[in-house]
């Protein structure tokens, strides 16, 4: 998106008002839709649409034996892929920066033992655990992708149903286990405490929350705070541009009350979902 | 066949309960997405496939690859890693996504004038989100749609669907992921139906050639049949887009 003077001008000062291009205020969110339990061969899956952003994850499951370093934890892996319907920058391999940043970011994120229980995943220490793959699918970029990312992989992990584990046999070096035939036998995630990422937005004196792509043009700087519950678990300063020490230290107390406000919507909204509701997807 | 299973039983009825002639259920939108230039969404069975075009516009990249006389269409086909039940490595970039996105040039490339945008360059990506059999008869409709949606003048429709032969006999129309396990062989086909033109034609597996044209009549009776749901969906998309803007209060709305 390429912008002219006069426009980078129109929304600096439109910032500077408390009245944004779209109307919002400095903390506010553009308007979000999510639907859970939509893609069918996984284990777990939402589609979070923010505005023009729209973010499809899946959650798969899969045996795999612990790391020597940590026979108790399981595995998660987060795998991002800018699909070329975004933008046809993201053609081949295009995309792959930006996929390698969310995914790291989310990674970096999930790996305090607070945010995320990997300990849940273990099924028998030191040879068995349960390895839980969260594909991120970009179809269309609006700006502020990190917060829809983090909102969707919370949302299909909300969904994720873990298959119960009957019995365990360990003959030797055999380990054999047995899955409940049953298919609604299943445990959910803990995920209260999964991180939701805000991008707080720098442009001119003042800072922002979900900035749409021409802010993010406009922006001199951001910064990514992954907030699980009241605890910063990653903070990430992305693109060029830099901060203020003073800044940094509030836009991080705003990123705090977003996220912490942003979190409890989410969660009230998950619960509302009830699961016999029709499927809607991509048709509405 | 004692062995093989019945891709169609006694009375008529496929595994999943459909008869020979019917194709899955095909529900489909247009303009799915606001940034691209034409974008749909098309589910056959539990296929489901996004698509997107941008374009005409400039020729991105390697600006010796423009032609005087026609424009480049750019196809990308990329599939999900949750797409299928086991979990692929990588969404794009394998052999079979190349060849794919190679068809799909091939199918679509017959049906836009590209004759009309000399210097410029259509791009096409289509996105499989579920694949479940009847992968690249999705892609086609999908990716006819989103040109539909694009405004790029097309010659006519260009439909794809699948058929089979069962119990050595019967010919099946939109085989689904089940049925090709199966085994039997696929006659994948996308043609223009109006003009009853075929684009592309790939066949795998064999069975004796005096099958062949009852098979290939059933794959463009199923073409045709989805061409139909297809201008369906157009007409009511045109419409909506059309009373949003206030026509249908101008003149009286003539059913043709």
């Amino acid at each position: 998106m390429a912008l002219c003077e006069a426009e980078k001008t129109f929304i600096l000062h439109s910032v500077e008002e408390n009245f944004r291009i779209d109307g919002r205020q400095r903390g506010d969110y553009r308007p979000m839709e999510l639907e859970t339990n939509i893609v069918a061969p996984s284990f777990g899956s939402a589609r979070l649409r923010l505005a023009n952003t729209d973010v499809l994850v899946s959650v798969k499951l899969e045996i795999d034996s612990p790391t020597l370093e940590q026979p108790k934890l399981g595995k998660i892996e987060f795998f991002v892929d800018c699909s070329a319907n975004a933008t046809p920058d993201f053609e081949g391999r295009g995309g792959d920066n930006l996929a390698t940043e969310i995914s790291n970011c989310l990674s970096s994120a999930y790996k305090s033992s607070t945010a995320f229980d990997a300990g849940k995943l273990c099924i028998l220490k030191g040879s068995k655990c349960w390895k839980l793959y969260v594909d991120i699918l970009l179809l269309e970029c609006g700006g502020n992708l990190y917060d829809a990312v983090s909102l969707a992989v919370k949302a299909a992990l909300w969904d994720t149903r873990i298959p119960l584990v009957k019995s365990v046999v360990v003959d030797g070096n055999k380990v054999d286990m047995e899955v409940s035939d049953e298919l609604f036998d299943c445990e959910r995630l803990d995920v209260t405490g999964a991180p939701i990422m805000v991008t707080v937005c720098k442009i001119g004196d003042q800072c922002i929350v979900d900035p749409t792509t021409a802010e993010e043009h406009c922006s001199g700087g951001s910064v990514v705070v992954a907030v699980s519950k009241s605890n910063f678990s990653t903070i990430l300063q992305t693109g060029g541009g830099s901060l203020h020490p003073m800044t940094l230290l509030e836009s991080l107390k705003l990123g705090q009350t977003v996220a912490q406000r942003l979190d409890s919507t989410l969660i009230n909204t998950l619960k509302q979902i009830n699961d016999n509701s029709t499927d809607v997807g991509f048709l509405k | 066949m004692s062995k093989k299973k019945e891709l169609v039983s006694k009375i008529g009825l496929r595994l999943d309960g459909r008869r020979a002639d019917e194709l899955r259920r095909v529900r489909c939108k247009m303009g799915v997405f606001s940034q691209p230039d034409g974008s749909a969404y098309i589910e056959q069975g539990l296929t489901k496939v996004l698509a997107a075009v941008y374009g005409p516009h400039q020729v991105r990249g390697n600006r010796s690859k423009a032609q005087h006389d026609s424009a480049i269409v750019n196809c990308q086909f990329s599939m999900a890693v949750f797409s299928t039940s086991e979990r692929k490595k990588r969404p794009r970039g394998d052999r079979k996504s190349s060849e794919m996105s190679i068809h799909l040039r091939q199918a679509l490339l017959a049906a836009i004038k590209v004759e009309l945008y000399p210097w410029s360059q259509i791009d096409i990506y289509v996105e499989v989100l579920h694949a479940d059999g009847g992968v690249y008869p999705a892609c086609v409709n999908a990716a006819t749609l989103a040109l539909i949606d694009a405004g790029i003048p097309l010659k006519e429709y260009v439909c794809a669907c699948s058929a089979s032969l069962a119990n050595n006999d019967i010919p099946m129309v939109d085989i689904s992921h089940q049925e090709e396990m199966l085994g039997g062989p696929t006659l994948t086909i996308a043609a223009l139906p109006m003009s009853e033109k075929i684009v592309l034609m790939e066949m795998s597996q064999r069975f004796h050639i005096d099958h062949l044209p009852k098979v290939m009549a059933k794959a463009l009776k199923g073409c045709k049949d989805i061409k139909v749901i297809l201008d369906e969906a157009v007409r009511s998309h045109v419409e909506d887009v059309g009373c949003s803007t206030g026509w249908s209060n101008t003149s009286q709305k003539i059913k043709v």
